[in-house]
């Protein structure tokens, strides 16, 4: 079965590649492309902190702030705010970060089901946009693998305010060598606008979204 | 060969189920709610790009970029997804794709599949083929779900269930899901689905997705979504098997970030969607284990065969010229006969299926340019319709009066106060719409105040030839 599969794809790639050939003509030089749209920010610093968090309040996301060195109170505050006391981290999350009280479960590749029957998740991103409200994760040690983001019904995540960008090509291209590993750009919390074409919060993926923004 | 675009080359006449689907004032009036709001957000986020043109511009030259060296892309992408563990078929036509996807799910002994929306899988009736074998194909997507569960066909290319209202999809959730109690309000829908299929996610082994997006240079696909369901789909499964036409990828990874832009404001006028998934090959440790292209052409080359209307294939399926279509307003999805509907159904379907099967479908428009407007990629679909009239009429598929009857036909759907006003013109509409089978149409919409100018105008273009 599998054997004759793999004689049929072949000769269907053959014969694909061959049509595309005759459709289009000789190889040509590439097109040209004019990149003249925003790449580069024009805001300053503090108003680009703004924007992204009111584009984080227009997806009703909560959001707070701190400086360095406050992050385990803030965690603290965040879980405490929503009754939160036993929350899911990626392996390689930093522990010198976490507050005592709640309990924090590191992610040993838990089955999907232990993961769905726990509150919530904490991670890091990778990078944010300011203009779209994005967090990038790209699932390294301190972000989790993908299914830790997005079976519980919520998620805590922490972002440096050095990881903000202004525009989404900036966003991309912070990726760098990463761009290969799984990415999940994540604008607010699981919502759909199937339902009479507004947007309603909730499906599938976390239906609460809490973001740490950390001044540096 | 045969191509198949769903089921379209069975479906009725546009003007014929156009027609009908006019007495049908609750879906009319759902169609008109849902465009209208969803315009006005799409409106409000482009105007406040100062940048949109200079987006669409380069969106409409990578994609020209892509198709003119179309095979040295195809074989960079299938060669980068190897070499991240992926594996890369292909597939002439639905037939072919279908076979290879049931041979990978038969192969892993399995008899069900999550499957996220694609548009590709309702081409090739992806679902009928996998359920003749006895595999369950389970849609996850909100409105999907509500087009299975309510044995209904999709109306729309982004939101396929737009044509239903709240309380007719609470009373489809009620009846299929055996619910005794379900509350009213939008929250409510869909806390009921994600309930209804949080087990299936957790426990179905086979994932099946469609990609907006693949990049050349990393073989990495893109899935873009907002509910988690497409998430669900490509991350829980141990095997997932992804389906794209070939004109859906990219030529680089920087590419992704003008259509980023792009498809969110244009399809469901947001800033950005909720979810982004990217991934290449596979990744050890997160996610499946196996991960399969399926690589579609089902008609496409044929497309990228005439310069003409090669750049149908730009499309990347926002949704933005059936909400600004006053003839898709009028009549909602249904008419077009085909998966694909509105202005952009109106040029791919009769392309990708053979012209003899959907001789109407270039006429279901008034040519007036709102599509051209709102295409994020700036594909002139004025001029493919004319381009495509032309070849009908070339080779003879339509008769003299049957065109000017659908002409008359697309123009009067385009302005509701043409339609249902008083019957003044009666003299002037009734004899040729009658003469083409449209009995009582006339008589019962009225065909009053049609400008003559415009009409000479189309006369003009079209009827010399
Ligand atoms: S033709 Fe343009 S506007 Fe219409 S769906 Fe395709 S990309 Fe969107």
């Amino acid at each position: 079965m599998v054997e004759d599969t793999r004689c049929e794809v072949s000769t269907a790639r053959e014969d694909i590649l061959q049509r595309v050939r005759a459709a289009i003509g000789k190889q040509a030089a590439d097109e040209p492309v004019e990149r003249d749209y925003r790449q580069t920010p024009s805001l300053s610093e503090g108003e680009k902190i703004d924007l992204f968090i009111d584009r984080l309040h227009d997806y009703n996301a909560q959001v707070y702030r701190c400086g360095p060195g406050e992050e385990a109170a803030t965690i603290a505050e965040a879980l405490a705010a929503r009754g939160k006391t036993r929350i899911l981290i990626p392996p390689g999350f930093p522990a010198h970060l976490l507050p005592t009280g709640p309990t924090f479960v590191p992610d040993t590749q838990l089955d999907y089901r232990e993961i769905d029957a726990t509150e919530g998740a904490l991670t890091a991103a990778t990078a944010a946009i300011a203009m779209t409200g994005s967090l990038i994760l790209t699932h390294s040690e301190t972000e989790g693998r993908r299914a830790l983001t997005l079976i519980p019904d919520y998620h805590l995540c922490m972002v440096y305010t050095n990881q903000l960008v202004e525009t989404v090509p900036e966003g991309l291209r912070a990726l760098g060598g990463r761009r290969t590993s799984p990415v999940t750009t994540i604008a607010g919390p699981s919502a759909t606008a199937d339902i009479e074409m507004t947007r309603v919060k909730g499906v599938h993926g976390p239906r609460v979204l809490d973001v740490i923004i950390v001044a540096v | 060969m045969s191509i198949r675009v769903g089921e379209s080359a069975q479906a009725a006449t546009f003007p014929k189920a156009a027609k009908k689907l006019l007495q049908n004032t609750q879906l009319r009036r759902n169609v008109r709610r849902a465009t209208d709001t969803i315009r006005g957000k799409r409106a409000k986020v482009v105007d406040e790009m100062p940048d949109w043109q200079a987006l669409r511009t380069a969106g409409q030259q990578i994609k020209k970029r892509t198709l003119r060296n179309l095979d040295s892309y195809l074989v960079q992408f299938e060669k980068a997804c190897t070499a991240a563990g992926g594996k890369v078929h292909w597939a002439r036509d639905a037939d072919e794709a279908n076979a290879i996807i049931i041979g990978i799910i038969q192969s892993h002994g399995q008899k069900e599949v999550i499957k996220v929306k694609t548009m590709t899988s309702d081409e090739t009736r992806l679902n009928h083929a996998l359920e003749a074998v006895g595999i369950e194909p389970y849609e996850t997507d909100l409105a999907d779900l509500i087009i299975q569960l309510g044995h209904d066909k999709p109306s729309h290319i982004v939101v396929p269930a737009l044509h239903k209202n709240k309380s007719e999809i609470r009373q489809i959730f009620m009846d299929t899901m055996g619910l005794k109690e379900l509350g009213h309000a939008p929250e409510d829908l869909a806390a009921a689905a994600r309930n209804f299929l949080r087990e299936r996610f957790l426990r179905v082994k086979v994932g099946f997705s469609g990609a907006n997006f693949a990049v050349a240079e990393t073989g990495s696909v893109c899935v873009v979504e907002s509910e988690g369901n497409g998430r669900m789909c490509v991350t829980l499964p141990d095997v997932l098997i992804t389906m794209f036409g070939v004109e859906k990828i990219v030529p680089s990874f920087d590419d992704l970030e003008v259509f980023l832009q792009l498809l969110p404001r244009s399809a469901t006028g947001e800033r950005m969607n909720p979810y982004n998934s990217i991934w290449t090959g596979v990744t050890p440790g997160d996610g499946p284990k196996e991960f399969h292209v399926v690589l579609l052409d089902n008609g496409r080359t044929k497309v990228l065969a005439d310069e003409e209307s090669r750049e149908t294939l730009h499309c990347i399926r926002c949704a933005a010229c059936l909400n600004a279509c006053p003839v898709y307003r009028q009549t909602g999805g249904h008419a077009y006969g085909s998966i694909y509907s509105g202005p952009i159904g109106a040029i791919l379907t009769p392309q990708l299926q053979g012209m003899e099967h959907s001789t109407s479908l270039p006429y279901a428009s008034s040519l007036c340019g709102a599509c051209y407007e709102v295409c994020p990629v700036k594909i002139n679909i004025p001029e493919i319709l004319i381009h495509l009239r032309r070849k009908i009429v070339e080779s003879g598929g339509a008769a003299l009066t049957e065109r000017m009857g659908m002409a008359v036909a697309g123009y009067t759907l385009a302005d509701s106060s043409r339609l249902g006003k008083a019957q003044k013109l009666v003299q002037l509409g009734r004899q040729p719409l009658d003469a083409i089978g449209l009995p009582g149409w006339s008589a019962a919409r009225d065909l009053p105040t049609i400008p003559t100018q415009t009409f000479r105008e189309w006369w003009k273009t079209r009827g010399a030839k």
